[in-house]
């Protein structure tokens, strides 16, 4: 299958993040993954878009810019945002770590990783974050029709 | 995304259907806290059989309700968690805090309710 590149730009309301996990999902089931692959990247792309609409804009609406490639079995999703960016992104990355007290449990990037193959986050405070994070699908089994 | 709670004996049951995710878990939330106000279970049992996808809000809800009833002495239990609720659930490590079976008989069992 030809590589493929689709492109989302919504506003940061908690409504768009199932459509987002949806949008992506969908994108990605033309390379035929499996159930649970398709599982850990729709969690991954709700947790980062999710990780947007809570810390990037908190008290205001900005734009969330979702990028998906698909290169042979190799699944790539950038989410981008203009916000407030993240002073220290090690410090996020570790299990556990909120800025929030509402029931939040600071685990968002970690459950990327464990869904994700790679996951790398630049941020820039005040200008905003990029996450990229990348998954190869097991195995090759075409599209419809074939098993 | 829904939710419906009874009780089984002092057993107070939620049974959520849908997404639970941060567009989802407020009024989720506030619902359960209604019940949890009105009276004080034993403990409760969050089913999350017809539960199609949770995130790390979703945990957070449900970690809050853990908390919420361990503080009046009550106990929480999760029920019916498969597939992508069920992997997230235990990536999470809630799965060491928070008791889960499979299904929603094993819980009544489990707390001597009917099933």
């Amino acid at each position: 299958m030809a590589d493929n590149t689709m492109y989302l730009e919504f506003p940061s309301k908690v409504e768009n993040v199932a459509f987002a996990r949806t949008a992506v999902a969908a994108f990605v089931s033309q390379l035929d993954p499996t159930m649970p692959e398709l599982a850990d990247i729709s969690t991954a792309v709700s947790e980062a878009v999710t990780n947007v609409v809570v810390h990037a804009y908190p008290d205001t609406e900005g734009p969330v810019a979702i990028t998906t490639k698909l290169m042979g079995q190799q699944v790539l999703v950038e989410v981008k945002d203009n916000g407030c960016g993240i002073e220290d992104v090690d410090s996020v990355r570790r299990f556990g770590t909120t800025t929030c007290s509402q029931e939040r449990m600071g685990i968002g990037l970690s459950l990327i990783e464990s869904c994700m193959d790679h996951i790398d986050v630049q941020s820039q405070v005040g200008q905003g974050t990029r996450i990229v994070m990348s998954k190869r699908l097991e195995q090759q089994r075409g599209g419809f029709g074939n098993d | 995304m829904g939710i419906t709670v009874s009780y089984q004996g002092s057993w107070l049951v939620a049974k959520l259907t849908g997404e639970l995710d941060v567009a989802t878990v407020p009024a989720v939330r506030a619902k359960l806290e209604q019940a949890l106000v009105d009276k004080i279970p034993a403990g409760l049992i969050l089913d999350l059989t017809d539960v199609t996808f949770m995130d790390s809000s979703g945990l957070g809800f449900l970690l809050g309700r853990y908390q919420r009833l361990a503080e009046s002495g009550g106990a929480t239990m999760i029920a019916g968690a498969q597939g992508q609720v069920r992997r997230v659930f235990e990536l999470s490590g809630l799965t060491k805090i928070i008791p889960q079976v499979q299904t929603l008989a094993e819980a009544l069992k489990a707390v001597g309710g009917e099933s």
